[in-house]
């Protein structure tokens, strides 16, 4: 009892910094203490060099997906159909959960580790006794590095699963190609690449500000780092999978199409 | 002018600070001395709010900086340089990067004038040229130096240094503690230094106090320090330890 009482207490403690980081965060974007230079590295590290991490899984979840939606919908005789929920599953929901989970890995525990190196290291004291606020410094750029990069990374992810299920279907399985596209453009609505994209947009800003909390807090030493990695990394991913489930239901009651 | 009132501090159930008092006049140039681990560091840090205290005061200028946020406190740490014990250089920058890096962010100068004032503050650390290093090439001593160009180079009224001499070896630790002593005399600041090195306490501090027990045991010119007569002062100045604290280690 008594441990479960201490954890809620540190659960709460926690999300309530978490709340008056994300505040001070808020107020510093409308300072616009921001160079383009820490805004251009931080899209560049947490966009460009994630792309092939990204391509990856985007490329084998659709293939993965189409093969299997192919098996049970043969049964039936829908064969057809099946680049079209590869497509809705990728937009919608695999595209922007997967993009973020595997940004929450490499960039989550890439930003935790480095902000918690810089605490033990005192050069986040350093930059406040420079007059330079930690949060204009470190979080903002990344904040906004996430929330640009996410989108544009999970748009990349849609179309790679999308295309990889189409040669899946058409090459490996058989399926006649003109029907599975023409299914896929037919199914496929404007709301589901949409919902994806503000998903994603999301999820940036979890990961980011998840990542930059724990390494801004993290504890003494290389223990302490690593630990603020690892803690960033999974309650960011799990952030998102729960995130995900409101957002699906608020946006699919807002587009209609529950 | 500094001036602490009162101050008190705990980490958890562990109390660091208990009713800690005593003011430093501007130009003045005090040093902090006491037992590793007996708080000075945190006492410190409380000058420029990077640690805020469980009670009591810290005025700056007259003005309480404990009670300010983080934004407020921008506009009081801009009369403040810090040298820190590790040097806190950040690693993924030059050393003139690190040095330009407030100028940079504030973009008030000109470029070529903060070229300038990079070069000029290298030179008066004896380290001129030295500006496309990165902080993983220097030595211990080096990124002493290039942290204290760093903290100086905005010109602040008081600089504070964390054990400037720690982890350095006697002739490294003579040149910082030159160094401090003509950026002190160059720029008339006020300087608080924090060290248990009892050679650069007696060349630094025109006053020493010392921290013992969570408190400001004695205060004194370097002279009155050195020759006390107080057992615990005595104990530290001489660097005698007791039997027990050797059983104990």
């Amino acid at each position: 009892m008594l441990f479960w009482g201490k954890w809620l207490a540190e659960w709460l403690e926690g999300l309530g910094k978490l709340t008056l980081l994300s505040k001070d965060t808020f107020a510093s974007l409308f300072s616009f203490k921001v160079t383009w230079r820490d805004l251009l590295y931080q899209v560049y590290f947490a966009g460009v060099k994630s792309q092939s991490v990204v391509l990856i899984t985007g490329a084998f979840t659709g293939m993965v997906l189409g093969a299997q939606t192919y098996f049970q919908f043969h049964k039936v005789k829908m064969d057809t159909a099946t680049l079209a929920v590869v497509s809705v599953s990728m937009c919608s929901e695999l595209g922007p959960v997967l993009t973020g989970l595997m940004v929450a890995g490499r960039v989550g525990a890439a930003f935790a580790a480095e902000l918690g190196t810089m605490r033990v290291t005192e050069q986040i004291d350093a930059l406040r006794t420079l007059a330079t606020h930690p949060v204009d410094y470190l979080v903002v750029p990344r904040l906004l590095a996430l929330h640009a990069a996410l989108p544009l990374l999970t748009a990349e992810s849609i179309v790679v699963g999308i295309g990889a299920g189409y040669l899946v279907g058409v090459y490996l399985l058989g399926i006649d190609p003109t029907y599975l596209w023409y299914n896929m453009l037919r199914y496929t609505s404007t709301s589901d690449v949409a919902v994806g994209l503000f998903k994603a947009v999301v999820f940036g800003g979890i990961v980011a500000l998840i990542a930059c909390y724990k390494g801004m807090s993290c504890g003494p030493g290389a223990e302490g780092v690593g630990k603020a990695t690892t803690e960033a990394v999974v309650y960011s991913s799990i952030t998102i999978l729960i995130v995900n489930f409101f957002l699906t239901l608020t946006l699919g009651k807002a587009t209609h199409t529950l | 002018m500094i001036e602490v009132c009162s101050l008190q501090k705990r980490f958890g159930a562990h109390r660091i600070l208990a009713d800690v008092n005593f003011s430093i006049e501007k130009g003045e140039s005090v040093v902090i001395i006491g037992r590793s681990g007996g708080g000075k560091s945190v006492l410190l840090k409380h000058l420029i709010a990077l640690l805020k205290p469980d009670a009591g005061k810290v005025l700056i200028d007259g003005e309480n900086i404990v009670p300010m946020n983080e934004r407020q406190l921008l506009r009081v740490r801009r009369k403040f340089g810090m040298l820190f014990q590790g040097a806190a250089l950040f690693d993924s920058m030059t050393v003139a990067e690190n040095i330009a890096f407030a100028f940079r962010r504030a973009r008030l100068l000109p470029e070529e004038e903060i070229v300038r004032k990079v070069a000029h503050v290298l030179e008066l650390v004896d380290l001129p040229g030295i500006g496309d290093k990165n902080p993983s090439e220097l030595s211990g001593g080096m990124r002493k130096r290039v942290g204290l160009a760093r903290a100086i180079v905005y010109e602040p009224q008081i600089v504070l240094y964390d054990e400037p001499t720690t982890g350095l070896d006697p002739i490294a630790s003579d040149s910082i503690d030159r160094l401090i002593l003509r950026v002190r005399d160059r720029f008339n600041v006020t300087s608080v230094v924090v060290t248990h090195d009892m050679r650069s306490a007696r060349r630094l501090g025109q006053r020493i106090l010392m921290l013992h027990e969570k408190r400001i045991y004695a205060t004194g010119t370097p002279d009155d320090i050195f020759s006390s007569r107080d057992p615990v002062v005595k104990q530290f100045v001489e660097g005698t330890s007791e039997e027990a604290e050797v059983k104990g280690i």
